[in-house]
């Protein structure tokens, strides 16, 4: 058995035809109320960039490459962390109101968001 | 079995990467509506966490000549995540929610930084074997520098570090020269790697020259582009990130990066365009066209006057009223208004008037920057309405309430045709019974032209800070001693 993944080609257009297809179709649902955590959203997403920064951190031979890696990691770790704490906090204060007529479960937003 | 074992942090990888695509897809779809969103954020937030401690395994893997270093560079990055991390959450935290497309500027500018720096990686480290995966990296590092220089030109413009658009004559076209040296740059790149005997500058010095020009780019790109525009270029310069994350995922050989890189590409490239159908412009008009410095455009004889009027006897008349539709604009924001915005509204509420939120998609520095600026306020999003879903109802309303907003409600974008604004929707605020602006003074909105709303039979200024302004208000209806109807 093998678990090296190997994507080339072909291959590799297909996975981005097919990703950047989901992107298009989940954001265009979005109403515009949500534009600006939207966006910080998807801006935390790629920070996932820090996976590719600390593969290449671990696999550094010279002292350039540890340099050069290290800023990898610093700034993709910085991406991730930021673009989550600045969305989750925009996101925290979007409720409903109590008095609205109670076709939304009022109160549900923030138990979900208590986890944290 | 044994045999197996080898292989299990490559399969650790691979499954916990597959989990992170799937909670990331998954996670973006709960973002698309209000009630879900939050949990949409943690689940993307788990698959991240997921990625990044399976990526240690990656330790196990490495090449025989990485080997000796494995410890020390397992270190840095254990302090690079601390410190990277923890600076940027920091920063996330306490940041002001009026600054908030700034600090998206610098954590996008942040993610193409990271992308370029690997491409960088495997450009010194000579990893990307075979033409294929060399052009990848180089169109990756390109698009990467250009969202890190772009971005933080763009944050330095929102944050007023940078205060005006910098121009000069053929600006179009240097940039045009310094896009076609970069690609000749990395066209040599390519070609030095294939055949030796046409290497004329060291290959380390070459990829300097290349990552130079790059940064350039961005700056050079971003420079005389006007701060109104910058959230739309900061959506653009999301949209590269997340192309350049894609793209140094395939040279990686990693899926999730490729999907979820490609995801934001994707998505980043959609909301510009929805952000440019707002403005009423095009994506190119934006990046290419100088806005809002042009004005030899001549405005038409206004018919009409300024009628000023006192704060407290704007908010008594909303007291009697049965309905007001409240539009705030960034100048709320400013003013830090929200928060007495909301406490006059449940004044009114308390009052038995009706009251509803009328928001412009570009309202604020960012598209919905609003929305959120009114829920930190605590407006439930309920009372919330978008163009569209609330313009037929002004001319059913008894008053507008105009606050810090301008060319949103001016009615010249229907009706002058020579108008620069001429053709963005708008909210139909001119069409109320009676419309209240609130404002500063008799300056003019970002567009730099006169509101014709303002002059109208049906409008009266109430001039001041806002805050200032709606406190007078509230003192005012609090003084009437109406007891409470509903």
């Amino acid at each position: 058995m093998d678990f090296q993944i190997s994507i080339s080609g072909f291959v590799a257009l297909y996975v981005f035809m097919l990703a950047g297809f989901a992107g298009w179709v989940i954001i265009g649902r979005v109403p515009a109320i949500l534009h600006t955590p939207l966006m910080s959203g998807s801006n935390f997403v790629h920070g996932i960039v820090v996976v590719g920064g600390i593969y290449a951190l671990l696999n550094a031979i010279t002292l350039q490459e540890q340099v050069i890696g290290f800023f990898a990691v610093l700034l993709g770790a910085g991406n991730a962390a930021g673009g989550y704490a600045v969305t989750d906090r925009m996101l925290a204060m979007f409720k409903t109101s109590e008095h609205a007529p109670a076709h939304r479960k009022s109160g549900s937003v923030k138990s979900i968001h208590a986890k944290k | 079995m044994l045999s197996i074992i080898p292989m299990l942090p490559q399969l650790g990888i691979g499954a916990a990467d597959l989990a992170a695509a799937f909670l990331f897809l998954y996670g973006l779809h709960r973002m698309s509506s209000p009630v879900t969103a939050p949990s949409g954020i943690f689940v993307a937030g788990i698959g991240m966490a997921v990625a990044v401690l399976a990526s240690f395994l990656y330790a196990f893997g490495v090449s025989q000549a990485a080997q000796p270093d494995l410890m020390i560079n397992i270190g840095l990055v254990i302090v690079a995540l601390a410190i990277g991390g923890g600076t940027a959450w920091w920063g996330g935290r306490t940041v002001a929610m009026t600054a908030m497309p700034q600090m998206v500027a610098i954590y996008n500018g942040m993610g193409g930084g990271a992308a370029g720096a690997i491409a960088a990686v495997e450009l010194f480290g000579g990893k990307a074997d075979g033409m294929t995966a060399l052009i990848v990296t180089l169109v990756g590092a390109l698009i990467g520098a250009v969202s890190l220089s772009g971005s933080l030109i763009a944050w330095a413009k929102l944050d007023g570090v940078i205060k005006k658009p910098l121009r000069f004559k053929g600006q179009q076209v240097f940039n045009g020269i310094i896009l076609l040296a970069t690609l000749a740059v990395g066209g040599y790149l390519v070609a030095a790697t294939q055949d030796k005997s046409l290497l004329v500058l060291a290959m380390p010095a070459s990829i300097y020259l290349f990552f130079a020009c790059a940064l350039a780019l961005g700056i050079f790109m971003t420079l005389p582009i006007g701060g109104a525009d910058m959230p739309v270029v900061i959506s653009i310069f999301n949209a590269f990130t997340g192309l350049a994350v894609g793209l140094e995922g395939f040279v990686l050989q990693n899926p999730a990066l490729m999907i979820a890189g490609m995801v934001v590409g994707a998505a980043g490239m959609l909301l510009t365009l929805l952000m440019a159908k707002a403005m009423n412009r095009s994506v190119s008009n934006v990046v290419f066209t100088n806005f809002g410095e042009v004005s030899k455009y001549k405005q038409g004889n206004i018919k009409g006057s300024l009628k000023p009027m006192q704060a407290g006897d704007a908010g008594i008349a909303m007291r009697y009223a049965s309905s007001v539709i409240i539009v705030p604009g960034y100048g709320l924001a400013v003013a830090q208004g929200q928060g007495k915005l909301y406490e006059f509204v449940k004044l009114l509420q308390a009052g038995g008037v009706s009251v509803k939120f009328a928001v412009h998609p570009v309202a604020g520095r960012m598209p919905g920057q609003m929305d959120v600026l009114l829920a930190e306020a605590g407006v439930p999003y309920d009372m919330i309405f978008q163009l569209e879903d609330i313009n037929d109802q002004f001319s059913s309303t008894d008053f507008a309430l105009v606050i810090g907003a301008n060319d949103v409600v001016n009615p010249a974008a229907r009706s002058d045709k020579t108008s620069p604004i001429f053709g963005m929707p708008i909210l139909n605020a001119d069409k109320a019974k009676k419309v209240f602006v609130v404002k500063r003074g008799e300056g003019k909105g970002y567009a730099g032209i006169v509101n014709a709303l303002f002059y109208g039979e049906n409008c009266d200024m109430v001039y001041g800070d806002a805050q200032a302004v709606l406190i007078k208000m509230i003192e005012a209806v609090r003084g009437l001693g109406l007891p409470a109807v509903a």
